[in-house]
């Protein structure tokens, strides 16, 4: 099995039940990158500027260069700035931040004391999906830990710097992953999506200037710090950089989080994961999260792991969060599932998605139960159509991409349940 | 300005605005729901979509700030799909019942589903129901139709300063509901009926009454408070069946509150008078014009040869129009009586000999909006004055400070940057201590008749923060609600505050309680001062300590309920009672037949042609919206016909304009009119070591006037609850009460039986009993002593 | 209304905000009080609306939005079971049905007892676990066998 560096998960042992605290984290020479950056007197822009040349892109699905978007924020802003952390991951089939944050929580700390420091924040908040309630349970040991041993808190050791970060809680709304959805939630309110403008880089938490990044991003970013970017850089591929976790479920022997360097081939993913289940074919995979669009297996087998690779492939890498089906799966009934969670997590703002998720999964369910029209497969199309590109958010998207591609890629499977009324496979 | 391309037409819009704006500056309709001018963009209901060049989407108008060079287009194939897209999604789950929605004929939804809705529908699948709910006496709901706009919810979080209605749930099955089934309360909650663009909120009174198109539209202006709201009376068969807002930015903006809205149903109140009464033998009977006008002046005449002219009184609502008001005194002047006034619920009338004009509000009612700090003395601002208190409220999100020094902690529901709840009885020393904060800070001199006061005050640190409001932020104004109106020492406060605004540069005036209360100065509806001194309200009511003999044996009374409208309800009904001949000009039976001997019935203002000038000097005509009831006469034109039977010169008017035009002449400005400086005036230290209890007796919101009064809808809100003795939690234990416990209210010589309350927000030993209330009218003046036993 | 200890860790979050943003406890307050009373009442939310200086119809838009809270009594032990794609693909629905079977109740059902209720629940981030399965929204039990199922629902019938 191939070996490759990890800069996320590197001597995390996950069977140790004391692997995760700061003394083993500072054992794998952890909170040195902040250590360096504040007893070399590194500059916040310096800082950035490593991060830019590490080519690392957001890990919460999004994929914007990380770099670039602490740059937005306005730096002689005289009031409170915040940085906030996305572990509201719910993405169906991503399950990876969790394990950043039960396994190694320091490093993200460390990830976001040194984002903190480089955007000149003195407050940040890491808010946590809802169903995980040890992992919570986790980061709140570990910010107490951070804080005795003085890596958070006033005058971080012993420099001007002054860093405190909270964890929030969620309590079971999908729709909080998306950034502004989770600032209002944070604020105490329904996690409703704002509209863009403003940005939160002008106007985030609470009103104020504000930096969102994955659980992921700020993981990756001690290592880019004390090895430099360019090393990052080339641990991936030109405009990919680093490595990234790959949450791998479905179908597999071996379902879980890989951590590989960006641009590897699916093929050594999915032999990494112990391979298809019981030795059967791939039909399909939803290589970037369940909003992705689905790529059938034979495309898929071609495919490398990185933003660009999959993108060219027709689909996105979105949160890494690999879904594999094999040939037993039944699409139609796939779909049904997916369309139902995006009917039942729609906030209820935009009229397309409140409106428009609930129409795609009542006809996806009556396709699936044998009461499909043949007209309802242009009619899905259309409706999805008319969802996508057309609400505030992009879970009208998410809604949307799915149905498009599942009807796209295997159009015979819908026909077959529309004229025979039940299933093919 | 941005200069920007909307469907090839060049418009420039200021930094920041947003395309909806050019698209409104250029004319060019963009269809939209949850969008509405005064309230916070949403941007949720995407019917807005537009196409804007290199943009890979369509964006809302609404909430896409425009760029220098955008090109937009509004009617795009592109903008077209997504918003007959939109348009389809809104109606899958809308019911299909415009035969039977109210809304139906002024719906958004349904005028724009036939530009953009398709003929038949793709959707097949079962519809949405929503469990309808219950918001109070006068919003009725229909949820099943909500589209989710959310404009009720922004308007409750934004306008009205309450959040009582959310958006619950999620996705499809977010519902728009109030906590646990409260009803909405807001004082402004009816235009959550204006602003839904559904017929989910619709107008409870108004509910099945009539079809939008069957309504005849007038305008007219609201006969309650001293704004001077504009109005859209709608009318079907002769009877007014639902009141709108006139939009007018300087005075309601597109609002109105539940008191101008809903008071309608008043005027068609089953106690409406519609015949002349008179009283012969002490027997009442309906009579004709010609009998009772004779059997008026007859009366009149008879109290004239027998007391003399100076033992005739006429007392007026200020709610009546200026020409009923005008005529009334030009009438009672022409007996040769000097006694007429307005002022029926003020006590303290020392000010009158010191006015130099009209007082007025001091600014125009939009310079509020413009006002950096200000000082609001003794007012119940959300109930007197519901939009000025919403006009405050905007303000104070852009940086007004507003001040506060009342004897009630009422919630405003905005920021209060400094507030001193004192007594009744010390709001006169707080009011020094200002002026002393003021100038100490200033090092002024302190004015001659203001030394013995501003030396026996000190300054304390909340009147040092306010005067520091008033001096440093620019432009400040201070006014006085009705409570500091109504204060035994207004000419006091007054005063007070005329120096407090004169060291700090600032504005200074009064909220006008009433739509006329400064048309009816400006109509003479006020006693003589010069050459013959009259008496004022509170003599002519036997109010005033110094004269305790009957003061008139005629009077002549306008829209007019004593119980109700008087400082001291008691005293007013005892000395009409006891007074020779009463004359009852009224819109409605009520208690008249108790003290009067002839009761004429006249026109409210929907039946009448007339003007009103508001608090801000704003003359404001109207014309009779529907036909007088039954044989009920415009009270001008029966003061005409009076003075024609009494052979006075100069009642000879063919139309109300006449009238008007006599008082204020074409060429004549009133602005000039208006001041309300007094000429100088000597302030003694009042004595504040009673420790008797003192009653706060404001007038309840609903309660304020004839036609509001027999509001069926608005009686039943919490707003009209039963009024209650509210004490702090101190003086409850001091006199051993407990909320809840059944409690005897006594004033001289009257109780009143009611429920003891807590409210720790009111100053110690005062009791909070409203006037103006069937429950309390039994007891005496507004303010002053009170006792209070457990029962 | 609230224990003392329930009071304790709720101002516990409020301290994790700026001194004027107390709103932003609500979620954790609400989450606090139902670990306390089971489910939440209409008086509970008043009452944590009061503690917050919020409008109590803000509070409950946040308790009916987010879907962990219980807006009704539920049984003692509220089993969730996660159903979506991933979990599914991995046997998600044979735990539901497994569950439903052992104890006779659907979806959104509660056991005769008042023991058990069972919701039907959307991802929770551990796809890689699954079929997984949330006992009062906060112990996750992973890589859910029969054998597995028999065991939890004993040991919690006890």
């Amino acid at each position: 099995m191939t070996q490759f560096t990890q800069t996320l998960l590197a001597g995390v042992d996950s069977s140790d039940a004391e692997n995760w605290q700061l003394k083993n984290y500072a054992r794998r020479s952890g909170y040195s990158a902040i250590r360096k950056i504040l007893s070399n007197k590194i500059s916040p822009d310096s800082v950035i500027e490593e991060v830019k040349k590490s080519a690392l892109r957001g890990r919460g699905g999004a994929g914007f260069p990380t770099g670039l978007k602490w740059s937005f924020m306005p730096k002689q802003y005289e009031g409170d700035k915040y940085i906030v952390c996305n572990s509201d991951e719910g993405e169906p089939g991503t399950f990876k931040d969790r394990d950043i944050m039960r396994h190694n929580p320091h490093i993200l700390i460390e990830g976001m004391i040194i984002a903190a420091y480089a955007m000149g924040v003195k407050v940040g908040y890491n808010y946590i999906h809802g169903e995980i309630w040890d992992t919570y349970e986790r980061m709140e040991e570990a910010v107490e830990e951070a804080r005795a041993a003085g890596y958070l808190g006033n005058n971080i050791l012993g420099s001007n710097f002054s860093f405190n970060l909270y964890n929030h809680h969620g309590y079971g709304a999908y729709i909080c992953g998306e950034e502004t959805a989770l600032l209002e939630s944070i604020e105490g309110k329904k996690g409703q999506p704002r509209f863009k403008p403003p940005f939160p880089a002008n106007y985030g938490l609470y009103g104020k200037p504000t930096t969102i990044n994955n659980t992921e991003t700020f993981a990756s970013v001690p290592w880019i710090i004390l090895n430099g970017g360019e090393q990052y850089l080339k641990l991936g591929k030109p405009n990919n950089g680093g490595t990234k976790l790959f949450s791998v479920s479905g179908h597999v022997n071996k379902p879980g989080n890989y951590e590989i360097p960006m641009g590897t081939p699916f093929a050594t993913l999915l032999e990494m994961a112990g391979g298809m289940r019981g030795g059967k074919k791939l039909k399909a995979c939803i290589p970037g999260g369940s909003s992705m669009p689905v790529l059938p297996g034979e495309i898929m087998m071609q495919t490398d792991m990185d933003y660009d690779s999959i993108a060219k492939a027709g689909s996105m890498l979105g949160s890494g969060a690999v879904i594999i089906m094999d040939e037993t799966t039944c699409m139609v009934k796939a779909l049904e599932r997916l369309s139902y969670f995006y009917f039942e997590e729609s906030c209820g703002q935009c009229t397309p998605c409140r409106e428009g998720t609930g129409w795609l999964y009542r006809i996806v369910n009556r396709i699936e139960h044998g009461k499909g029209l043949m007209e309802d497969l242009d009619l899905l199309d259309n409706i999805a159509d008319n969802i996508q590109g057309r609400t505030i958010c992009a879970l009208g998207d998410a809604a949307a991409m799915p149905v498009r591609a599942m009807i796209q890629h295997f159009r015979n499977e819908f026909i077959y349940h529309i004229e025979h009324k039940k299933c093919m496979v | 300005m941005i200069n920007i391309e909307i469907d090839g037409q060049q418009v420039s819009v200021p930094k920041g605005g947003t395309v909806m704006d050019g698209a409104k500056e250029l004319g060019i309709y963009i269809p939209h729901f949850c969008y509405h001018k005064k309230l916070s963009i949403a941007a949720n209901c995407r019917m807005c979509l537009v196409q804007v060049e290199k943009a890979p989407k369509p964006l809302p108008a609404c909430a896409t700030p425009v760029m220098e060079g955008m090109k937009v287009f509004t009617r795009s194939d592109q903008a077209i799909t997504a918003q007959k897209g939109v348009m389809e999604f809104l109606l899958i789950n809308h019911p299909l019942d415009c035969p039977i929605c109210d809304q139906g004929g002024e719906c958004q939804l349904q005028d724009l589903a036939v530009g953009y809705g398709a003929g038949q529908s793709r959707y097949t699948e079962a519809k949405r129901v929503v469990v309808n709910k219950n918001f109070g006496p006068l919003i009725s709901t229909d949820m099943t139709r909500c589209i989710h706009c959310t404009r009720c919810v922004r308007f409750g979080q934004e306008i009205a300063g309450i959040m009582e209605l959310g958006m619950a749930g999620r996705g499809e099955h977010a519902e728009i509901l109030s906590f646990v089934g409260n009803s909405v309360d807001s004082e402004l909650s009816g235009n959550m009926i204006d602003l839904c663009p559904v017929g989910a909120l619709v107008s409870k009174p108004f509910r099945y009454s009539a079809r939008t198109w069957e309504l005849s539209r007038r305008k007219s202006i609201s006969p309650h408070c001293g704004l001077g709201s504009n109005l859209v009376v709608q009318v079907k068969h002769n009877r007014v069946m639902r009141v709108l807002p006139r939009e007018n930015e300087a005075i309601n903006e597109c609002w109105l509150s539940d008191k101008d809205r809903f008071s309608y149903e008043g005027l068609n109140s089953e106690d409406r008078l519609t015949k002349p009464m008179i009283k012969r033998d002490s027997q009442w009977q309906e009579c004709d014009w010609q009998d009772a006008l004779e059997f008026a002046v007859h009366g009149i005449k008879t109290v004239k040869e027998k007391y003399g002219a100076g033992k005739i009184g006429a007392l007026t609502s200020p709610h009546s129009t200026i020409e009923e008001l005008y005529l009334l005194q030009k009438l009672i002047r022409a007996l040769g009586s000097e006694n007429i006034d307005h002022r029926l619920r003020q006590s303290d009338f020392r000010l009158d000999s010191q006015l130099q004009g009209i007082p007025w509000l001091g600014t125009s009612i939009a310079a509020i909006s413009e006002l950096k700090s200000v000082l609001i003395v003794g007012s119940t601002l959300r109930k007197d004055h519901p939009l000025i208190a919403q006009r405050i409220r905007q303000a104070v999100k852009r940086g007004l400070q507003l001040n506060i020094v009342n004897p009630i902690g009422d919630d405003l529901l905005t920021d209060v940057t400094n507030e001193v709840i004192v007594a009744p009885n010390a709001l006169v020393t707080t009011m020094a201590e200002i002026l002393k904060a003021v100038t100490v800070i200033k090092n002024l001199q302190v004015a001659d008749e203001l030394k013995e006061v501003i030396s026996a005050v000190k300054v304390t640190d909340i009147a040092h923060k306010i005067a520091t409001s008033l001096l440093q932020e620019n432009p400040a104004a201070i006014y006085l609600g009705n409570m500091a109106q109504h204060h035994p020492d207004y000419t006091d406060i007054l005063v007070l505050v005329q120096h407090i605004a004169e060291a700090a540069e600032a504005q200074f005036g009064m909220l006008g309680e009433a739509a006329n209360s400064l048309g009816a100065y400006l109509a003479g509806a006020v006693p003589g001062q010069v050459e013959s001194a009259g008496l004022n309200a509170a003599q002519m009511l036997g109010n005033d300590l110094k004269r305790t003999s009957a003061p008139c044996q005629g009077y002549i009374l306008m829209n007019m309920e004593p119980e109700y409208d008087s400082h001291n309800s008691q005293q007013a009904l005892k000395v009409l009672k006891d007074a020779e001949f009463v004359i009852s000009m009224s819109s409605y039976k009520g208690t008249a037949s108790t003290y009067a001997d002839v009761i004429l019935p006249i026109a409210p203002f929907t039946e009448t042609s007339g003007t009103y000038i508001n608090t801000e000097g704003r003359v404001q005509s109207f014309n009779g919206v529907v036909s007088p009831l039954g044989e009920t006469r415009p009270a001008w034109k029966v003061l005409r016909v009076l003075g024609n039977l009494l052979e006075f010169n100069g009642f000879d008017y063919e139309a109300s304009e006449q009238v008007r035009a006599e008082i204020i002449p074409e060429e004549k400005d009133i602005n000039g009119r208006l001041n309300n400086k007094l000429k100088s005036f000597v302030i003694s230290v009042t004595d504040q070591s009673n420790t008797n209890l003192q009653r706060i007796g404001e007038v309840p919101i609903y309660q304020s006037d004839p036609i509001v009064r027999r509001a069926e809808s608005l009686q039943v809100t919490s707003d009209a609850a039963t009024p209650r003795a509210w004490m702090c939690s101190a003086l409850l234990d001091k006199l051993n009460i407990s909320a809840g416990d059944k409690v005897k209210v006594k004033q001289d010589q009257g109780e009143a039986r009611l429920y003891a309350a807590c409210d720790d927000r009111l100053p110690p030993d005062c009791v909070r009993v409203v006037s103006a209330h069937s429950d309390t009218i039994a007891l005496g003046a507004m303010f002053g002593e009170i006792l209070v036993e457990k029962l | 209304m609230l224990s003392p200890e329930s009071l304790k860790k709720i101002d516990h979050e409020i301290a994790k905000y700026p001194i004027d943003k107390k709103q932003s406890a609500v979620m954790s307050a609400l989450a606090i009080a139902q670990d306390e009373k089971g489910w939440l009442a209409n008086e509970t939310m008043n009452f944590v609306a009061k503690y917050l200086g919020m409008p109590p119809i803000a509070v409950y838009e946040v308790a009916t939005f987010y879907n962990m809270y219980n807006l009704e009594p539920l049984g003692e032990y509220k089993i969730t079971v996660c159903t979506n794609l991933p979990c599914a693909l991995s046997g998600g629905n044979d735990v539901a049905n497994y569950v439903k079977k052992k104890l006779s109740i659907g979806f959104n059902q509660t056991t005769a007892d008042g023991k058990f209720t069972l919701k039907e629940g959307e991802c929770m981030g551990a796809c890689g676990d699954a079929p997984v399965l949330l006992v009062n929204n906060k112990r996750m039990c992973s890589f859910m066998t029969n054998d597995m199922i028999d065991q939890l629902l004993e040991e919690l019938s006890k």
